[in-house]
């Protein structure tokens, strides 16, 4: 497989040159752009196996470069956004946005999030081989239908699992309240955010040995959730 | 050596007044005897002068009688047209105030001071115009002839035996910078009106022939004369005052003016105000208001307002007294204000009345001391002749003769079942305790009555022969003579103990009212809820619709929200007016009449802080001028209130400033001080390795990079924790409530902090049954993790922290305790200040994570507090209310 390809928007110089050597060093063969216009041809051009974006771009909104690229392209989307912006990380995930990491970042933490991209793709280039699921101590076989932590086999409400198996289906990527509404309850309910809090809750206390201290179903206060992939 | 000195105090006042004076326009007065000395004449030849001299000069008004020279003297002067009013079909011509105000000359003509203007003016009188466009900067020429002064208006009428109406007060005469006497000899002026050189209007021919006659003339020319003269010499006296030459200063005479209600009292006043000039003293108009003259006919009560108003307008201060005997009220008074002169009509109660129940200038002599008393006759005045004095025709209180004559029946009843243990002269005292009975409760009148049906009832159902009038034993005529004198003295007695306790309840209503306003006043605090205080109060004293127009922070007036009658443009205008002169207009004053009410101007010590609108229920009630200075008495404790409340609230913006000022330079220290240390370390750490290439080994290397990282980390909280200070402060702080499950959000925090936490113990105890709140989770996350991370901080790497939430029906409560070193005693509150650190030698946070933790708890409805353990350790607790009831949630097989 050849190295995959990483369109970087981001108007900072600095920001630039410390993916540049991060990525690079990693593999990954980098274009970069500095406006969105200019990001948004690179994208057209470069055939990128994961695009990052920044939010603030001097040009247009990281917002319209995102919806831009959605409008012929399905490649994984990585936002970058600041601490506080929650509201914009929900608008950019909405808005087509597969992922997101808050400034200031470390380089580890932006590698994990294009690892579990590159993974979805590659999963959704040749369908459902794994039906099994696991992380840590945790198994969801959804062929069986069967929910294991370590040895013990857990019992679900059809909901519950329902939920579960949204997670798993994103595993590693921020999901969020709108997301997990519209995918386990249907468009009709996606105004219900504590329907998924208090299902989460019964999840946490099925699943995890301390509840309060999650280790597979994490929360990104308000943005959503993610279950921990690895 | 001190005598050659002005007193400071004095000087320091004449710089004032002539600054005073430096800023108004000047007023010149061509001033002559009567009609036809030229006054219009000699004006616009002055006015002439100085437009020659370069002045900017405008005709405001100019009255020429269509005479060709004085109409000469107009070319080439700029004229103001006049203003048209229409008044009953008839077109007149007015000064146009608004058009000179516009306009601003530095001089301007105005013919005529004591004309009066068209109703609906915003003067009653033109002088009031020139006193508008003095205070506006302007210098004003105007004319008036001698009989125009008020105080010498009866003088001329009775020289003359017509009766000038339109008056100036003399204040106006005496503020007068220049006064130019126009004089022309008697013969000359009337050989000018034989001309027709004279103006007469066509109708009053007849009244002006009289006028103008040899005799007349010499005499007015000499009261105009005489009154120029008076004016030099008060010129005189001031520059030898002003220059220090006069040593023996002024003898400090007091005149008071008694006034009655009789019609020569405007005599009285003009006598006093004559004589008070003279003097050079002060003086003060006193009305003593007795029970008898609160009975008085209301003619000749608004006759005693007219006169109280007379005397103010000649410059007299004036007061209402209360008293019994008019001569007792006087004295003391005097006693009490130091008067030297006492002013007194001539008493016109005929000679046996004065005998009988004596005369009050006798009593005033009797017990004035060492005060002058003068008396004055009292002629009437001419062409004013008195409305015969006639009782008030009080509206009959029937109920009140009904009663007393019951009274007389159940004595008579009383009487005659005791009538067989009595004699009948024992039946008298029955009659006579319902005499007493019924003048207590009843008053005068009825008294009366029960006392005659007494006498009747005793003589037809007792005297023999009985149930007839007539009488057998002549001595029984005796008795009932009796028994009817003891009945009248009785009744007038107990009647006038009514009045006088109805007159001291009415001045106790009032000062009761006043105090109870001020009382109220002085415990309330912010201008809304004063001013509603003040309206109340005022409006139910006064029997009156109240407003409030106070100025914008743009200086413009709006009436205050709690008024009690809308304000269109034109009432807002007068009170604009009223703001801006510091004067009462509106309805019963000369200013503005029109309006449908009284304004005050609301004057403070330091300046004008609104106008109080009143309108009476009944449109004369504040006429009288007791109750004006009542009113003014209110209006000027709600102007301190207001005043009060203002300087309070620009103390506490002070304050406010003051502390915002010492937090924005603690800020910056702060600031400075921890963004530096954290890039210090950094630039030092990544320049070493940069410098130092390849020597450096591997660990140190490793160590370089690490605290890097530390320090980035530090400086990427301490903005963080500004940024949210910053929003919590500038208001911009949204909470985005949803229901959550507390749980959840602490897991958040956990998990947010990550590798701080390793190897720490946290015990963490939330009730499964713990129910959602209603939260900002980012926020209340956001507070969890300040919290963990300063018991992180400043507890040893080992000791266990633990979260424990509780519920009860109001709130959820959070405790996040650790086993550290607790905090320094009395400091539990201190620790949530903006800046503040607990061992600021260490300085390891930023001071902002509790107060920013607060801050969100506030935002919350929530509390949030420390307290130190006694196991050791401390506790930070915090309270997040459960508002509204959690939704549902479908449950599911």
């Amino acid at each position: 497989m050849p190295d995959p390809v990483v369109v970087l928007i981001e108007d900072e110089p600095q920001i630039r040159r410390f993916l540049r050597a991060t990525l690079t060093g990693q593999g990954y063969r980098l274009f970069e752009a500095a406006t969105g216009a200019d990001g948004i041809v690179e994208v057209g051009s470069r055939q990128p196996d994961v695009v990052i974006v920044d939010l603030g771009l001097p040009d247009m909104d990281g917002l319209d470069v995102i919806r831009r690229i959605r409008e012929w392209s399905a490649v994984p989307v990585i936002v970058l956004s600041a601490r506080g912006q929650e509201r914009d990380k929900v608008t950019a995930l909405d808005a087509g946005a597969d992922d997101y990491v808050s400034k200031p970042f470390s380089a580890s933490e932006l590698l994990a999030r294009i690892r579990v991209a590159l993974r979805h793709t590659a999963g959704a280039s040749h369908e459902s081989d794994e039906t099994t699921f696991k992380v840590g101590d945790l198994r969801v076989d959804q062929l069986h239908r069967r929910v294991q932590v370590g040895e013990k086999e857990i019992h679900l409400t059809p909901i519950e699992y329902k939920l579960l198996t949204t997670l798993v289906h994103h595993a590693g990527k921020v999901v969020t309240h709108q997301q997990l509404l519209r995918e386990v309850w249907g468009p009709a309910h996606t105004e219900q955010a504590h329907y998924v809090r208090v299902y989460m809750a019964h999840l946490r206390h099925k699943l995890e040995g301390e509840p309060a201290r999650p280790r597979y179903l994490l929360t990104e206060a308000g943005v959503g959730y993610r279950l921990t992939a690895e | 050596m001190t005598v050659d000195r002005p007193d400071p105090d004095a000087l320091l006042a004449r710089v004032k007044a002539e600054e005073a004076r430096a800023r108004r326009g000047k007023l010149k007065v061509f001033f002559g005897a009567a009609a036809g000395v030229g006054k219009t004449y000699a004006m616009l030849e002055a006015a002439r002068e100085q437009r020659a001299d370069g002045v900017d000069v405008l005709v405001g008004y100019a009255e020429t009688h269509g005479r060709a020279e004085t109409e000469a003297l107009l070319e080439g002067l700029e004229t103001l047209p006049a203003r048209l009013v229409e008044y009953r079909g008839a077109t007149l011509r007015e000064f146009d105030l608004d058009g000179a105000l516009a306009r601003r000359p530095r001089l301007i003509v105005v013919d005529e001071l004591a004309h009066t203007n068209a109703p609906g003016s915003r003067h009653a009188k033109r002088w009031q115009d020139v006193l508008e466009l003095l205070d506006a900067g302007i210098d004003v020429y105007t004319t008036m002839n001698v009989q125009h002064v008020e105080s010498l208006n009866d003088v001329v009428a009775k020289i003359t035996g017509i009766v000038v109406r339109e008056t100036v007060p003399d204040s106006l005469l005496e503020q007068a910078d220049d006064v130019e006497l126009v004089d022309v000899p008697p013969d000359d002026l009337l050989e000018r009106f034989k001309d027709g050189k004279v103006y007469v209007p066509d109708q009053a021919q007849e009244a002006v022939k009289n006028f103008f006659r040899k005799g007349n003339l010499i005499a007015l020319r000499e009261l105009a004369l005489r009154r120029t003269a008076e004016r030099v010499d008060a010129q005189m006296r001031l520059y030898m005052r002003e220059h220090a030459i006069d040593k023996a200063w002024p003898t400090a005479e007091r005149l008071l003016v008694c006034i009655s209600p009789g019609p020569d009292s405007a005599r009285l006043v003009r006598a006093a105000k004559r004589m008070a000039d003279r003097l050079g003293a002060p003086w003060v108009a006193a009305y003593v208001e007795t029970p008898a003259q609160r009975r008085l006919p209301a003619e000749a009560r608004d006759r005693v307002t007219q006169t109280l108003r007379l005397a103010e307008q000649l410059g007299a201060e004036t007061y209402t007294l209360p008293g019994q005997k008019m001569s007792e009220a006087i004295l003391a008074f005097a006693h009490d204000r130091n008067v030297t002169k006492i002013v007194v009509g001539k008493p016109r109660r005929p000679r046996w009345k004065r005998i009988v129940i004596g005369s009050i200038v006798d009593a005033l002599v009797q017990g004035s001391g060492d005060i002058d008393v003068y008396v004055i006759s009292a002629e009437r005045e001419d062409g004013a002749p008195p409305a015969p004095a006639r009782r008030r025709p009080s509206p009959t209180d029937w109920p009140s003769y009904g009663w007393a004559t019951a009274v007389v029946a159940l004595a008579s009843g009383v009487a005659w079942l005791t009538l067989p243990f009595f004699e009948l002269a024992n039946l008298v005292m029955v009659y006579l305790l319902g005499i007493v009975v019924v003048a207590t409760r009843y008053g005068q009148g009825p008294s009366l009555v029960a006392s005659i049906l007494s006498v009747a009832a005793l003589d037809f159902f007792f005297v023999p022969p009985v149930f007839t009038f007539a009488v057998s034993d002549i001595r029984y005529v005796f008795v009932f003579v009796v028994m009817l004198v003891v009945g009248l003295v009785t009744s007038r007695l107990a009647a006038r103990i009514r009045e006088q306790a109805v007159g001291a309840r009415q001045r106790e209503e009032r000062t009761a009212a006043l105090y109870a306003m001020s009382r109220e006043l002085a415990s309330t605090r912010g201008v809304d809820p004063l001013l509603a205080i003040a309206v109340r109060h005022i409006s139910e004293v006064f029997r009156s619709q109240i407003v409030v127009v106070m100025p914008g922070v743009d200086g413009s007036l709006t009436a205050w929200s709690g008024g009690q009658f809308p304000l269109d443009t034109n009432e807002l205008g007068v009170a604009r007016w009223v703001h801006e002169h510091h004067q009462l207009a509106g309805l019963g004053t000369a200013t503005l009449p029109g309006a449908s009410a009284l304004y005050l101007p609301l004057q403070a010590p330091r300046g004008p802080v609104g106008v109080l609108g009143v309108r009476p229920a009944d449109r004369h009630a504040l006429d009288a001028p007791d109750q004006l200075h009542q009113l003014e008495t209110f209006a000027n404790q709600t102007a301190l209130a207001i005043e009060r409340a203002q300087l309070a609230d620009e103390a506490q913006d002070a304050q406010v400033r003051i502390e915002t000022e010492r937090l924005r330079s603690s800020l910056l220290s702060s600031v400075s001080h921890d963004l530096r240390t954290p890039l210090a370390t950094i630039t030092g750490a990544a320049s070493t390795i940069l410098e130092s290439g390849p020597r450096l080994d591997a660990q140190t290397r490793q160590e370089l990079l690490e605290s890097v990282r530390e320090e980035a980390d530090r400086l990427n909280r301490l903005v963080q924790n500004l940024l949210e200070m910053t929003r919590l402060e500038s208001g911009a702080l949204q909470l985005r409530r949803e229901w959550h499950p507390l749980e959840e959000v602490i897991g958040a925090a956990l998990s947010r902090l990550g590798k701080k936490l390793a190897g720490r113990k946290v015990h963490t105890s939330v009730p499964p049954d713990l129910p959602l709140v209603p939260i900002d989770d980012v926020l209340v996350e956001q507070v969890l993790v300040n919290l963990l991370d300063n018991a992180i901080k400043y507890t040893p790497a080992e000791s266990p922290i633990r979260i424990m939430a509780t519920s009860t029906d109001e709130a959820v409560t959070v405790e996040i305790s650790d086993r550290g070193p607790g905090l320094p005693r009395g400091e539990e509150d201190r620790i949530f200040e903006k800046f503040y650190r607990a061992q600021p030698d260490r300085g390891r946070g930023s001071g902002l994570g509790l107060a920013i933790c607060q801050g969100i708890v506030k935002a919350h409805g929530g509390r949030i507090w420390a307290q130190n353990l006694p196991e050791g350790g401390v506790a930070f607790l915090f309270t997040l209310p459960r508002v509204g009831t959690p939704p549902a949630v479908p449950a599911d097989a």
